[in-house]
């Protein structure tokens, strides 16, 4: 998907209409929360490395978001 | 820490492991998932051609008792562990040993005692073992019995003066969720070394994988560091020896460091039995790192001899009467 450039990585999973971010561990589905970074609710694997927080992340060409994990 | 292995240090050693690494495997199907029994092994690992002769020691200590295992070249145990850092010269698997979560497995041994009768009493706490039995509380009120074990690890010599049981403070780590990113406990063959360590401080690197992909790394050796406070020089040290073996740990999110301190005697093993002070005050203390491991065993033996049953192993090594120290393998 495109994005404006300055969007943030979770702003871009909402666009694309997925609500699952990442999985608790009793498999329950997460999303953001705080948007600022502290809650780490908003995780998704960037480029392979997983436990990134999408809200502190920034879109850039090429980048390959993971989500539901 | 969770880790279940047969230990080759000494024949007492060895004989008190096997047999409750074999017992631990018994209860396996009977323990709940969070308790997190998982068969995933021990991957013993020798960076170079010393190591890979110490190797070669103990699959033929292993093997002549039994206990299966596989020597891993250079190659073999990358694909063991792809992780590793490159150029390890080999390994030790040993598919037979486990890992478990200590306090849920503690929380389940507490449910069976308490299904069987035994009371436990929160809040109070036992200011000295009585001679004749039983035990007073901080209250200055007694608890009448046939006998009292003291069990209270690294704080045992409060209850029982002059027992040569010593604090030996270690730190551990636990990562965020990393799942496969090591498939066995992974322990390098300096670990013995550090172990042995008399009274320099010491890490040796270890590392545990937990079902949900969590993984807990460490090791860390110190007497006299009686406080519970994180003691960061030491704590890098540990995880500089970790990031030797598995340089991709550097990338990872850890989420917790915690201290505690084991119980350590002179001569490396437990002391399981009478007392000294007197026949009705039992010992069950000086585990150091094999806690976990042995503690069915030990429960094993003070049964067998409080009831006057023949032991499943001589129970002579761990007796607090033995004056001289056991052979160890590796001096």
């Amino acid at each position: 998907m495109r994005v404006p450039s300055g969007t943030v990585v979770a702003a871009a999973v909402a666009i694309a209409g997925e609500s699952r971010f990442r999985r608790s561990v009793s498999g329950e589905a997460r999303g953001p929360l705080c948007g600022m970074g502290t809650c780490m609710e908003c995780r998704v694997t960037i480029d392979g490395r997983p436990h990134c927080r999408s809200c502190q992340t920034l879109c850039a060409q090429g980048m390959i978001v993971q989500t539901n994990e | 820490m969770g880790h279940l292995v047969v230990m080759d240090d000494s024949e007492a050693q060895f004989a008190l492991t096997s047999y409750s690494v074999s017992l631990w495997r018994q209860l396996a199907p009977e323990l709940p998932s969070n308790v997190e029994y998982d068969p995933c092994g021990t991957l013993w690992l020798a960076v170079d051609e010393e190591e890979m002769q110490e190797v070669r020691r103990k699959q033929a200590y292993y093997s002549s008792r039994n206990v299966p295992v596989e020597v891993l070249h250079g190659e073999a145990v990358k694909q063991a562990e792809p992780n590793l850092k490159p150029g390890m010269a080999g390994g030790l698997l040993v598919p037979g040993d486990a890992v478990l979560y200590p306090p849920c497995a503690a929380g389940f041994l507490l449910r069976k005692a308490r299904a069987s009768g035994a009371e436990l009493m929160l809040g109070k706490s036992v200011k000295r073992c009585l001679p004749e039995g039983g035990v007073e509380l901080d209250d200055g009120s007694k608890l009448t019995a046939g006998f009292s074990l003291n069990a209270t690890g690294p704080w045992s010599p409060c209850l029982s003066p002059n027992l040569p049981v010593r604090k030996r403070k270690g730190h551990l780590v636990i990562t965020d969720r990393y799942p496969g990113f090591v498939r066995h406990q992974i322990v390098e063959l300096g670990y013995l070394k550090s172990a042995h360590g008399a009274s320099k401080d010491s890490v040796a690197f270890n590392i545990q994988p937990r079902k949900n992909g969590q993984m807990l790394v460490g090791s860390s050796r110190q007497y006299g560091a009686d406080s519970n406070q994180v003691d960061p020089p030491i704590l890098n040290r540990m995880l500089k020896r970790a990031l030797e073996y598995l340089p991709g740990l550097a990338d990872l999110a850890s989420i917790r460091v915690w201290t505690g301190h084991r119980a350590a005697t002179p001569d490396k093993l437990p002391i399981i039995g009478p007392s000294l002070q007197s026949d009705r005050i039992w010992l069950a203390t000086g585990h150091e790192g094999l806690g976990i491991t042995t503690s069915l065993a030990t429960g094993k033996l003070v049964a067998d001899m409080l009831l006057g049953r023949p032991t499943a192993i001589p129970a002579g090594p761990y007796a607090a009467a033995r004056s001289s120290p056991c052979e160890s393998t590796h001096n």
